[in-house]
């Protein structure tokens, strides 16, 4: 099988490619040397200097205070469009609803930003509110971009099974409510569980939407490492991508550990 | 009844807020005329924005080179992303679900955090140049960022693992048998992939390129810290459009023939992703 072997090398090349980098920032986070990427001995210091390092300490939390809150926003709103658009048959307007909830999905990241920056200007100019731009408008805009996520993957896993499962639960005597809670909503568990996730991380991972919306007070990680990036290369930013790289390592493995089947 | 109304109704709210009235409001202000004031338009129906694009030939070459390098990063992500697809595919069923995850996980890694491992890997200081440096196979240290080539790796960097997920799904899902029936019958390999193979795979294979094509189209991040200055997309010209040179609406305009541009590609990946 020589092709089989070419295909494999194949693979080994674009995994590689896509490891490779991130092994090597890493790795060097260890290095006593000023200059990133050069070796300079085994040392700890840019950890120390990055816990130090009140800016983006900050804004670490803030991002992660903005991602929470966002992913759950965008669970709620995601979560009942996902089951309208699987469970509610023809409504009216369906169409244009799948439009506008699918429409992050597809726009590109610059036009999402700029527009939302302009309702939000176009807002405040009307009503007063909101009141200059931070933390609550990137919060409002990526609620919105993970909404569009968690409906795609609550609209999948709601399809993957009929209505009548909750019709025979109701033809037993259950309310609709009690349908739902008690049928629909544990279906869609697991669904709600990797949307709110993936919510989550798009929001700790956008830089162009969270810049257009943003002001002086919203200054998220991606945004500090951002304009650290343009500047030039710190070897802080080692540092905090090992942080980041071994505790979402980490927390899979221990996942994958958890969720492992058991033997026997 | 009334549930399902208290149900739509509030996703309907925010839905009509947040996505329907900001491309809206993009729209009238493509349209505005640019004014000193705060914030820095008057509307009119005046297409000043539209009339400076078609103008300068600045603007015309933004769009060109954004499509180009977003169709070049797109083509590569396919060439490197099929046969990555196919050995995944062909692996064991355990051993598939490590190498997914191998596949995967660097997007989870940060964005920012990737463009930076490929700035400290590439700058004249970098750890490439430091080996060649240290291997004696350069005299002075080469300036490979902030070119083409290093705007092109970052780019298909980011994309890459986004192009193998529906070429691995299609792979998977081929009928085995129908590739040994052409091989039963005489065809070599080669030929048997060529006229089985990827025409099964072809929808799978336009539903990856565009998949890479719509995003990297108005792609601001990585020409901006990776690439040439010269290397001007319309994302990048949009950001200094806003930013510096305070034109609201030519970034609106920008933005609104960026997306027209790219309805068609939506229309067709929509189209892929509905198919059976």
């Amino acid at each position: 099988m020589r092709r089989g072997r070419a295909l494999r090398i194949l693979l080994a090349v674009g995994l590689g490619f896509l490891w490779a980098p991130i092994l090597l920032l890493v790795g060097y986070a260890f290095s006593a040397d000023r200059i990133p990427f050069q070796w300079g001995g085994f040392s700890l210091r840019w950890f120390a200097a990055l816990a130090a390092n009140d800016r983006l300490v900050e804004a670490a939390i803030l991002s992660v205070r903005i991602a929470a809150g966002a992913a759950t926003l965008a669970v709620l709103l995601g979560g009942a469009a996902g089951w309208a658009l699987a469970r509610f048959g023809p409504f009216r307007g369906r169409a244009l609803f799948g439009a506008l909830i699918g429409a992050p999905l597809v726009l590109p990241e610059v036009v999402t930003g700029l527009s939302l920056l302009l309702l939000f200007v176009a807002l405040e100019g009307a009503t007063g509110w909101p009141a200059g731009r931070g933390a609550t408008t990137v919060l409002l805009a990526h609620a919105t971009l993970g909404a569009a996520f968690v409906a795609v993957v609550v609209q999948a896993r709601l399809a993957g099974s009929d209505r009548s499962l909750e019709e025979a639960a109701m033809d037993l005597g259950a309310t609709p409510f009690v349908a739902f809670r008690t049928v629909t909503l544990p279906l869609m568990a697991p669904a709600l569980a990797a949307g709110w996730l993936l919510a989550f991380t798009l929001s700790l991972d956008d830089v162009v939407i969270a810049s257009f919306v943003s002001g002086p007070s919203g200054t998220t990680l991606p945004i500090a490492l951002f304009s650290m990036l343009r500047l030039g290369l710190t070897p802080e930013v080692n540092a905090l991508g090992a942080v980041i790289v071994l505790g979402v390592g980490g927390m899979l493995g221990l996942a994958a550990l958890l969720l492992r089947p058991r033997a026997g | 009844m009334k549930a399902r109304l208290a149900v739509l109704a509030p996703a309907w709210a925010w839905l009509l807020l947040f996505v329907a009235a900001p491309a809206g409001i993009l729209a009238a202000i493509a349209f505005a005329e640019a004014d000193p004031g705060i914030p820095p338009f008057r509307l009119a129906l005046s297409g000043i924005g539209f009339a400076t694009l078609a103008e300068d030939t600045y603007y015309l070459e933004a769009f060109g080179t954004a499509l180009r390098v977003a169709g070049i990063t797109a083509g590569l992500c396919l060439l490197l992303g099929y046969p990555m697809a196919m050995a995944i595919a062909r692996a064991r069923p355990g051993r598939r679900v490590l190498l997914l995850a191998l596949l995967m996980l660097p997007f989870w890694t940060g964005f920012l955090l990737r463009v930076g491992a490929w700035i400290g890997l590439l700058r004249d200081q970098g750890w490439i140049n430091g080996v060649l440096l240290a291997l004696g196979m350069t005299e002075a240290p080469l300036h490979l960022l902030y070119t083409e080539g290093a705007m092109l790796a970052g780019m298909v960097h980011a994309y890459l693992p986004f192009a193998v997920l529906p070429l691995f799904a299609a792979l998977v899902r081929l009928d085995p048998t129908l590739v040994e029936a052409a091989e039963d019958l005489g065809a070599r390999p080669a030929v048997a992939f060529l006229t089985v193979t990827l025409p099964v795979t072809a929808p799978a294979a336009a539903a990856a390129f565009l998949l890479v094509f719509i995003p990297a189209a108005g792609e601001f991040v990585i020409p901006e810290l990776m690439g040439p200055p010269e290397a001007q997309l319309v994302g990048r010209v949009l950001w200094q459009e806003f930013f510096q040179n305070r034109d609201w609406p030519v970034a609106a305009a920008l933005a609104v023939v960026l997306l027209v541009l790219l309805l068609a590609p939506i229309r067709l990946f929509q189209r892929l992703e509905a198919r059976p």
